[in-house]
C-alpha cells in the first residue's frame, strides 16, 4: 500500500465511523427518509454539505484547491438518476451505505453489494452503446450553480445557512 | 453521548457536521499529500471491484473494454476509502454495542416476511439498476450528494432531486400497502 491508499483507508475509517454513530447506514433509516416518516438521513447529510460547502468555498477562494464539477449531461443525469433513485428505494442501500451497514453485521448488504458489482460490470458492457446515445444528447459540461445563475458563489452559501437550519428547525417541531 | 437515536449513538446534526469536517480535511489531505484533489465518493469504486473480478475470468476484455480502461481497474484511493467505510462501521458498532447481525431489516420484514431469499433477489436486482444508474449520472448520495453539493454543482442538485423524488415514488408504491 502506498500513500494514496494508506490515506483513503483512514479517510474511509473516519468516514464509516461517523456514518454508523449517526445511524444512517441503516435500511430502515434510507426507506423512512424515501416514506417520509424519517429524516434522519437528511439531517445528515445536510449538515454535512452545509460545513463541507463553507469550507470548500473558502479554499476554492483562495485558490488552494480546484473545484471539480461533474458535468451537466442531461439525458444521464435525469435517466441515470432515475435508475438510481429506483434502485435506491428496493435495496434500501446507497453503494457507500451499505458496506457500511455490513460492518455494522446488516449481512443481508452483500446482496445488494452483489447487484452493484453486477451492475457496474453491466454498466461497463453497456458503455459504448450508451456513448453514442444517451451520454451523447445534450452536455452542458461541469457547471456550478453561480455561473448559472449569475451569482457570487458566497451569496448562495449564505441562502443555505439560513435555509436549511429552517428545514431543521422544521423536522424537529414535525418529529421527522 | 446519549442523543435523539438512544444507546450511544450521535446526533446526526453532529456526525454529519462532522463528516463535512473530514470532506474539507479529505480534500486538503489529497491535494498535498497526492497531488490530486479528491473528493469523497463510492460508487466509481464498483466498477473497479467489478474490473478486478472479470479480469480473472477475461483479462482480455477488462483491458479492452472502453469503461474499464476510463476507470483504470487498480485498487485506488477511493477503493481503499471504501474498505475504511466497512472497517469504521465495525468498529463503531463494536465499541457502542450497537452491532446486529440482521438477515432482513425490520421494515422490509413488516412488508414481505422474513424470507431472506425474497430480500436477496430484491436487494440483488435493487443493487443492479441502482449502480447502472449511479455511472450514468456519474455519482451517487456521497458523490453527487455530498462532494456535489459542497460545490454547489448544477449536475448534483439535479441528480439529488431525481435519487429523492423517484426513490420516494418507487419506495411509497413498493413499502405501502
Amino acid at each position: 500500500m502506498g500513500a494514496e491508499q494508506i490515506l483513503g483507508l483512514f479517510t474511509g475509517l473516519a468516514f464509516g465511523f461517523l456514518l454508523q454513530k449517526g445511524r444512517v447506514l441503516r435500511f430502515d433509516k434510507q426507506v423512512g427518509a424515501m416514506l417520509l416518516k424519517d429524516m434522519t438521513i437528511f439531517k445528515f447529510m445536510l449538515s454535512a454539505i452545509l460545513v463541507g460547502m463553507v469550507g470548500i468555498l473558502v479554499l476554492s477562494e483562495m485558490s488552494v484547491i480546484s473545484l471539480s464539477h461533474k458535468p451537466m449531461n442531461v439525458g444521464a443525469i435525469l435517466i441515470g438518476g432515475a435508475l438510481f433513485g429506483a434502485g435506491w428505494a428496493v435495496m434500501g442501500f446507497c453503494p457507500g451505505t451499505a458496506l457500511g451497514a455490513l460492518g455494522e453485521g446488516r449481512w443481508h448488504a452483500v446482496f445488494a453489494i452483489a447487484g452493484m458489482i453486477t451492475g457496474a460490470g453491466l454498466y461497463a458492457e453497456l458503455y459504448p452503446f450508451l456513448k453514442e446515445t444517451v451520454l451523447a444528447w445534450q452536455d452542458f459540461g461541469k457547471i456550478g450553480l453561480p455561473e448559472v445563475l449569475g451569482l457570487p458563489a458566497w451569496c448562495l452559501v449564505l441562502a443555505f445557512l439560513v435555509v436549511v437550519p429552517a428545514i431543521f428547525v422544521w423536522f424537529e417541531k414535525k418529529s421527522l | 453521548m446519549n442523543t435523539v437515536n438512544g444507546n450511544n449513538s450521535w446526533s446526526p446534526y453532529l456526525a454529519g457536521a462532522l463528516v463535512g469536517v473530514l470532506a474539507i480535511l479529505s480534500v486538503l489531505a489529497t491535494t498535498h499529500l497526492l497531488g490530486k484533489t479528491s473528493f469523497l465518493g463510492a460508487s466509481t469504486t464498483f466498477v473497479r471491484a467489478a474490473g478486478l473480478l472479470f479480469q480473472v475470468v477475461d483479462p482480455e476484455y477488462v483491458a479492452t473494454n472502453a469503461y474499464y480502461v476510463k476507470e483504470k481497474v487498480r485498487v485506488d484511493w477511493q477503493f481503499m476509502l471504501v474498505i475504511g467505510i466497512f472497517l469504521g462501521a465495525l468498529f463503531a458498532s463494536l465499541t457502542d454495542k450497537s452491532f446486529r447481525l440482521e438477515s432482513v431489516p425490520p421494515t422490509w420484514e413488516e412488508r414481505f416476511g422474513a424470507s431472506v431469499w425474497k430480500r436477496a433477489i430484491a436487494a440483488f436486482f435493487g443493487g443492479i439498476v441502482a449502480m447502472v444508474g449511479a455511472r450514468l449520472a456519474d455519482g451517487c448520495p456521497s458523490g453527487h450528494g455530498l462532494s456535489g453539493m459542497m460545490q454547489l454543482s448544477v449536475s448534483s442538485f439535479v441528480a439529488l432531486a431525481m435519487f429523492f423524488g423517484v426513490g420516494v415514488l418507487v419506495a411509497h408504491f413498493v413499502y405501502r400497502r
